[in-house]
């Protein structure tokens, strides 16, 4: 499969406002994102999560080594255009991102920008509120939406754009349990059945559960990269650097500590379910 | 402190469109020295309840009893309660805005009119209770901290006025799990070691269930259940059906029984649920 994002000792340093450099924000980072894969990126506030993201659609620059998406370097200046659209990204906040008084003209916002007919932005608008669900809302307010339906429409926005990839900065960080379960199940579906490259930056580990590969982050460097399953078994790394593992492979750790026999990599409810029922 | 409301309704954009229930007659009892988790669908009533505790906002009828006196009735002393309630909103770092740590704790104080001297005494009270250093205090500016430490400033400007009762919303939203702790940790200790009554809404099934005495859970206006966790996580199905979790590990125990294994369903931490299975598995061996 081809690479989506590759990141080559990618180097970042942030300007204090006297000029004086910050200590290294991403120090050698390298990273390869195939096309269609689904990468869950964990760590503690300031690892350089948010950093390493701001990268993927040129919000920021390598202060040395490179980043390449979708086959463009984000040097180049002139390839900017096409590095956002094809990496589109969703943040935090659903009421920073929306501007617009009515769901599809949000979700047409960015096509707009982009010159593109207005027949085919209503084909987009359509599709894309229909990809996560919210067609049904399509006339309504943004602001009285739910949180997590306003994520849902801050997500058809970048849809709407066609990207290849999209990333998620901590998308449900301010959403209640439906919410979150909302976005998450949006996400993984645009995966599996629109083929888009995932990049979720989370807190949350038990989202990270379903990724297909799980990358942590400290101090600006790679701690550890894996499958989910490689990667929350290792439980007094995740707890040194200051992370939480989701509380079955936690039970499993505690267990095996026991002398009990359960798999070190458990992660969810039905495999320790099956486990205990053998 | 104790507060209770009784038939509690609040309407949000009364005469428009708009109009919608807010609260629905709702009746709940707060006692003094009480840990209290409030949980509900965004949306739920959870925001609008905890601000008539200190009257930011009026209901349309009903009452709010903050140690035997309805402050909703005319005539009431407002800035008495506010002082008495210290209420933290979501992302209170938000709210920051003084040039050095020292200034912003001392911002409430300094409103009340107190002496210098009294106001510092506040201060370092304050900043002793969430961890952060004085003498740093002085010269450092809120906006050079971290997003935890920062949100630590913000909670000691409100512990700064000596509430008897703290209302915190969501006040781990946004941070990583390290950061979420050592906060959950300072707000325990302002319970147990400070005797504060806590209020603390949250979205996280797991905090809840670890750290308070009783629990509110909110739906469409209405509290339509009250009791201690392990009560309330026993209606899994009902607390689902309203958008909510419960802890992983109870829901694990639910499914274990639902298999026929004999454990417990009351189970709410990892370390409880340990304890379960080696039982069980125990004494299938004993068989």
């Amino acid at each position: 499969m081809k690479d989506m994002i590759t990141a080559n000792d990618l180097t970042f340093i942030y300007k204090k406002e006297d000029g004086r450099q910050d200590e290294a924000a991403l120090k050698d980072i390298n990273i390869n994102i195939k096309k269609g894969e689904f990468v869950a990126v964990i760590g503690p506030n300031g690892s350089g999560k948010s950093t390493f993201a701001k990268h993927i659609n040129a919000l920021l620059i390598p202060t040395s080594g490179k980043v390449v998406v979708g086959g463009f370097d984000t040097h180049n200046e002139k390839d900017l255009w096409n590095i956002r659209q094809s990496a589109g990204m969703v943040f935090q906040n659903p009421d920073n991102q929306i501007v617009a008084t009515i769901v599809e003209e949000d979700a047409a916002f960015g096509p707009e920008n982009l010159g593109i007919p207005p027949q085919e932005i209503r084909e987009r608008v359509d599709q894309s509120l229909k990809a996560v669900g919210m067609e049904e809302y399509k006339n309504r307010a943004p602001h009285l939406l739910s949180g997590g339906q306003k994520q849902r429409v801050a997500i058809a926005g970048v849809l709407a754009m066609k990207p290849q990839c999209i990333v998620l900065d901590e998308p449900t960080a301010m959403l209640d349990p439906s919410g979150r379960r909302e976005v998450i199940d949006t996400i993984k579906k645009l995966n599996k059945d629109e083929g888009i490259t995932i990049v979720l930056i989370t807190h949350y580990m038990e989202e990270a559960v379903d990724a297909d590969r799980v990358i942590v982050m400290e101090n600006g460097k790679i701690a550890l990269s894996g499958t989910p399953k490689e990667v929350f078994q290792r439980v007094d790394d995740l707890k040194r650097i200051g992370l939480d593992v989701p509380q079955m492979t936690e039970l499993a750790f505690e267990l095996r500590k026991e002398g009990i026999n359960v798999a070190p990599d458990t992660l969810t409810i039905d495999e320790m379910v099956v486990q205990l029922c053998q | 402190m104790s507060i209770r409301t009784e038939n509690l309704n609040y309407i949000y954009m009364k005469g428009t469109p708009f109009e919608s229930k807010a609260l629905d007659n709702v009746s709940v009892n707060i006692e003094d020295g009480e840990f209290i988790g409030i949980i509900g669908h965004t949306g739920s009533g959870k925001s609008t309840l905890i601000q008539h505790f200190d009257g930011l906002l009026k209901p349309e009828s009903g009452s709010v009893f903050i140690d035997d006196v309805d402050i909703t009735k005319k005539g009431v002393n407002l800035k008495a309660v506010r002082q008495k309630v210290g209420l933290v909103f979501q992302y209170p770092e938000y709210q920051l805005f003084e040039e050095t740590i020292y200034k912003d704790v001392a911002f409430g104080p300094k409103n009340l009119g107190l002496s210098d001297e009294m106001i510092d005494n506040k201060v370092r009270k304050a900043l002793k209770m969430v961890g952060l250093d004085y003498k740093e205090s002085l010269v450092k500016s809120p906006f050079d901290l971290s997003g935890g430490q920062r949100r630590r400033v913000a909670i000691a400007g409100v512990l700064a006025m000596d509430p008897e009762t703290l209302i915190l919303d969501e006040p781990t939203a946004g941070l990583d799990p390290r950061g979420r702790d050592s906060i959950l940790n300072e707000i325990k200790m302002l319970h147990d070691k400070y005797k504060k009554t806590v209020i603390l809404v949250s979205h996280s099934m797991e905090d809840i269930a670890k750290l308070v005495d009783r629990i509110i859970v909110m739906n469409k206006g209405k509290c339509i259940l009250t009791g201690t966790p392990r009560e309330v996580f026993k209606e899994s199905k009902m607390l689902i059906k309203i958008g909510l979790g419960i802890p992983q590990v109870t829901l694990l125990m639910k499914r274990l029984r639902e298999k026929g294994i004999n454990v417990s369903d009351d189970v709410l931490t990892v370390e409880e649920a340990k304890r379960e299975i080696i039982k069980y598995l125990r004494g299938r061996k004993d068989d």
